[in-house]
């Protein structure tokens, strides 16, 4: 697990990023890259972002490319580049899982927090290591490979696993207690719902296909394919804020191409693990009226006709909790929040002054960074 | 025919031939994604992920050394599949080449099947060494002649000429297959062959490009319902009736077509019951089978998954008939392997020209070999630095735990991108062609 700030261009002006101020963007590179020979794809991104790229780390995927500001560019796909910025958690995790031995294909950086550590050991051990499980499969299942089709057995290999980490959690009675962990006082059942009516809504919003095509097997996808990676691995408080946080920031991508401020690395997951999942629970609802650029299509693993109730409440309930002024850009940008229900910046705060890059807990900060994050913007976005 | 260990009267591996460039920068384009012998042996086809096509040709043995068998050198380059872009769905497709399958040959020139994951190539590959010279209507350098200037005729003579190999794509297949395609394989009747991928396979007429057969269909009405895949196929190298097809569940189907014209109801079905003190998460991953092969007689098949390839009775269903295990010790890294999406290689697999050994790739650039009859294994590397001529391969060892002897190596100190997925073993002699990356590397046996 590790955090990533991604970087989005859209254009082939160069775009020179402050990444020290850890905005969430992501990287695409236009569409004459994809009949790019090999050299001209290095000189785009030359181009696009200043660095000095080694022509020879590119070919391969996953490969980290250091930047002067300390970040790696890591190659997701064939065209889509993501910024890496090394978690505090990345080794924690997985660790347990490999105990503790070197690993050379391992991702991130290994520096492992306190809070990191004494969370994993507070949590039981297997359920832990099946949540992480489950967020990876999450984050699979959304990373969408931007100019060719996914690989179909591959995604349903691991939606196959994560179907049968729910069920076991579901027999476990996990996800009972997931849902009672983030259930808010004034939300009725019926209002937990309102993960997936806000996607319905952004979606029914936006004039164009889908952003997150996730787990699309009819292959429907937009071009520019967003690829956040705001992932962290997490919790020093509960086991299960991954997956919880999954669905807050995923509106904000569906409804603007760029996201807001990017989170320090506790910030929890992936925004688009809810936004994706949300999006096939909604499933049978948008079936009908979604054009073939639905998720819906995708596969019935989180599609609640199918399951049995228990995991399908308990999935609604986990999404239930989303923010919705949070999808706002303006609130993203200004990172104010009336009353975030429970934001991740409350679990900046809880967590503490990140290790030294700019963290967004305080507020000052937060607004020198996000004037530049303006500027940023009028760039990008042409105004 | 396996490679002893210790000498004696059994045969070793020896390094032959390295193709590919050397540098550490590997070009994308360059990596090799197939590997394919012909049925003489005297052709070595690869595709790579650029989609050129290479094929090598075997040298005559030369008489002056007769303990060297003959090389593989290029006989011809041509770009097979360009990339496409599919404008309705706003999708590059690729033009890595998937498989190769060689045509049986039936005149001076050679035929070779090439698909990427939506469309599939029928290439003729044929020789020009003589000319022709002294046409009456045209003069040498091919400018027409005045017909009125013409006052004998002659008969045009064949001269020789420099060899120069023609690759021509004679046939497309196109615009048959929505998934991606995985498998091609061609029948033994040499007249249809037929073509696999995700969901569907398809049956093809050799000389019939606009239409082909759907033979097996396993597209559920709705898509979410959409648990398994299919991995590969095969047509079976005697009965051109029998094919089968494996899945990312660990299950093999046989179908005969002379059933029904669907075969989406198997003849027979191929499962081993899981084992449930293995049981995990990753379980079924790591059943997925990812190549089917059958054996040359017919009798057997042959199937890898992730860590194991197994050997199958065509006449029992309920579990295979041996088992190798190919790394085992990468049963308890499989998570990370998960993280790293490396459980999700595709590893082949191939049969000796007797089938009495069979071969597959691992990381590392390991290579293991499996002697069916006295039950003994070895793990090979293809390295750069075992590539002095003639060269015996030493055999490698993976440290589990514990103490790491010399030479030994451990799992942790095991590079994950040196993968090789693509191997393929001569028909008939101890000749194996090895994929590691964008080098092919040739190996061959020494007689002791």
């Amino acid at each position: 697990m590790f955090a990533e700030v991604t970087v989005r261009s859209m254009f082939s002006r160069p775009c020179y990023l402050p990444l020290h101020v850890m905005c969430v963007f992501e990287v695409y590179i236009s569409l004459s890259c994809a009949f790019c020979r090999h050299g001209k794809r290095v000189e785009k991104l030359k181009m696009l972002f200043g660095l000095a790229v080694n022509e020879a780390k590119l070919t391969s995927q996953r490969t980290r490319l250091k930047n002067q500001n300390g970040f790696h560019l890591c190659r997701l796909s064939r065209e889509v580049y993501t910024f890496v910025s090394p978690s505090r958690m990345s080794g924690s995790l997985l660790n347990m899982f490999s105990k503790g031995t070197k690993r050379k294909f391992s991702d991130g950086g290994e520096e492992i927090s306190e809070e990191g550590l004494v969370g994993a050991r507070v949590a039981s051990s297997y359920s832990l290591q099946r949540q992480s499980l489950l967020d990876m499969s999450l984050i699979k299942l959304q990373l969408c490979h931007m100019l060719v089709e996914p690989n179909l057995c591959r995604s349903v290999l691991i939606a196959n696993t994560v179907r049968q980490i729910q069920e076991e959690m579901t027999h476990d009675g996990s996800w009972h207690m997931v849902t009672e962990a983030f259930c808010n006082a004034g939300q009725s059942p019926s209002e937990r719902l309102v993960a997936t009516e806000v996607l319905c809504r952004s979606r029914e919003q936006d004039a164009e296909p889908k952003v997150f095509s996730v787990i699309s097997y009819e292959g429907c996808r937009e071009e520019e394919v967003v690829a956040d990676e705001t992932l962290c691995s997490v919790s020093v408080r509960d086991t299960v804020s991954n997956v919880y946080l999954a669905g807050r920031m995923g509106q904000c991508w569906e409804k603007n191409e760029l996201s807001g401020i990017e989170r320090d690395e506790e910030v929890l997951e992936d925004s688009r693990l809810g936004s994706g999942e949300d999006e096939e629970i909604n499933t049978e609802d948008e079936a009908s009226t979604e054009g073939p650029k639905t998720i819906g299509q995708v596969f019935g693993t989180f599609e609640i006709k199918n399951g049995s109730p228990g995991p399908d409440s308990a999935l609604e309930e986990l999404f239930s909790d989303v923010d919705t002024s949070y999808y706002d850009l303006d609130t993203m940008l200004t990172g104010m929040q009336s009353a975030p229900k429970m934001g991740p910046y409350d679990l900046l705060d809880s967590l503490g002054p990140s290790h030294g890059s700019p963290s967004i807990v305080s507020t000052p900060n937060c607004r020198s960074d996000l004037n530049e994050l303006d500027h940023i913007m009028e760039i990008i976005v042409g105004s | 025919m396996m490679a002893g260990v210790g000498g004696g009267n059994d045969f070793q591996w020896c390094f032959s031939q390295v193709k590919g460039a050397t540098d550490e920068d590997v070009a994308e384009a360059d990596i090799i994604s197939t590997v394919e012998f012909n049925y003489s042996g005297e052709l070595l086809a690869t595709g790579d992920k650029g989609g050129r096509v290479v094929i090598f040709q075997r040298e005559q043995e030369s008489k002056n050394r007769p303990l060297s068998r003959g090389e593989y050198n290029v006989y011809s380059t041509f770009q097979s599949h360009e990339p496409e872009f599919d404008y309705l769905k706003s999708l590059e497709i690729e033009e890595k080449i998937n498989k190769i399958r060689w045509l049986p040959q039936q005149n001076a020139a050679h035929f070779l099947l090439s698909t990427n994951d939506k469309t599939i190539k029928l290439w003729k590959i044929s020789e020009r060494d003589k000319r022709a010279e002294g046409y009456n209507l045209k003069d040498e350098d091919g400018r027409l002649r005045d017909p009125f200037r013409i006052t004998s005729l002659r008969v045009p003579v064949l001269m020789p000429m420099d060899l120069m190999v023609e690759a021509s794509p004679r046939r497309i297949f196109a615009n048959a297959h929505t998934y991606h395609i995985n498998s091609i394989s061609v029948n033994s009747d040499y007249e249809t062959y037929l073509s696999a991928d995700d969901l569907r396979i398809n049956l093809w007429h050799l000389e019939i490009t606009d239409r082909s057969f759907n033979i097996v269909d396993i597209k559920p009405a709705n898509m979410e319902e959409l648990t398994e895949v299919i991995t590969a196929a095969e047509c079976h190298p005697h009965q051109c009736n029998v094919f089968v097809y494996s899945s990312s569940k660990g299950t093999i189907r046989l179908c005969d077509m002379r059933a029904g014209a669907l075969c989406d109801r198997h003849s027979k079905f191929f499962e081993e019951p899981e084992d449930p003190s293995s049981r995990s998460f990753f379980s079924e991953i790591i059943s997925s089978i990812s190549d089917v092969k059958f054996s040359h007689s017919g009798r057997y098949m042959m199937t890898r998954d992730y860590l194991s390839v197994k050997v199958w009775d065509l006449n029992m269903e309920n579990r295979p008939v041996e088992t190798y295990q190919v790394h085992e010790y990468l049963r308890s890294k499989l998570c990370s392997l998960y993280e790293n999406d490396c459980i999700f290689d595709k590893f082949e697999c191939c049969w000796n020209g007797s089938d009495s050994a069979i071969m597959t790739g691992s990381y590392n650039n390991f290579f293991r070999m499996f002697d069916r009859n006295t039950r003994r294994d070895i793990t090979l590397e293809a390295s750069r630095e075992n590539s002095k001529p003639r060269a015996m391969l030493k055999p490698r060892k993976v440290c589990t735990g514990g103490k790491r002897k010399k030479d030994e190596i451990s799992v942790d100190s095991l590079d994950f991108n040196k993968k090789i997925l693509h191997t393929a073993w001569h028909p008939k002699e101890n000749v194996i062609a090895v994929a590691a990356t964008n080098n092919l590397y040739i190996f061959q046996d020494k007689l002791n």
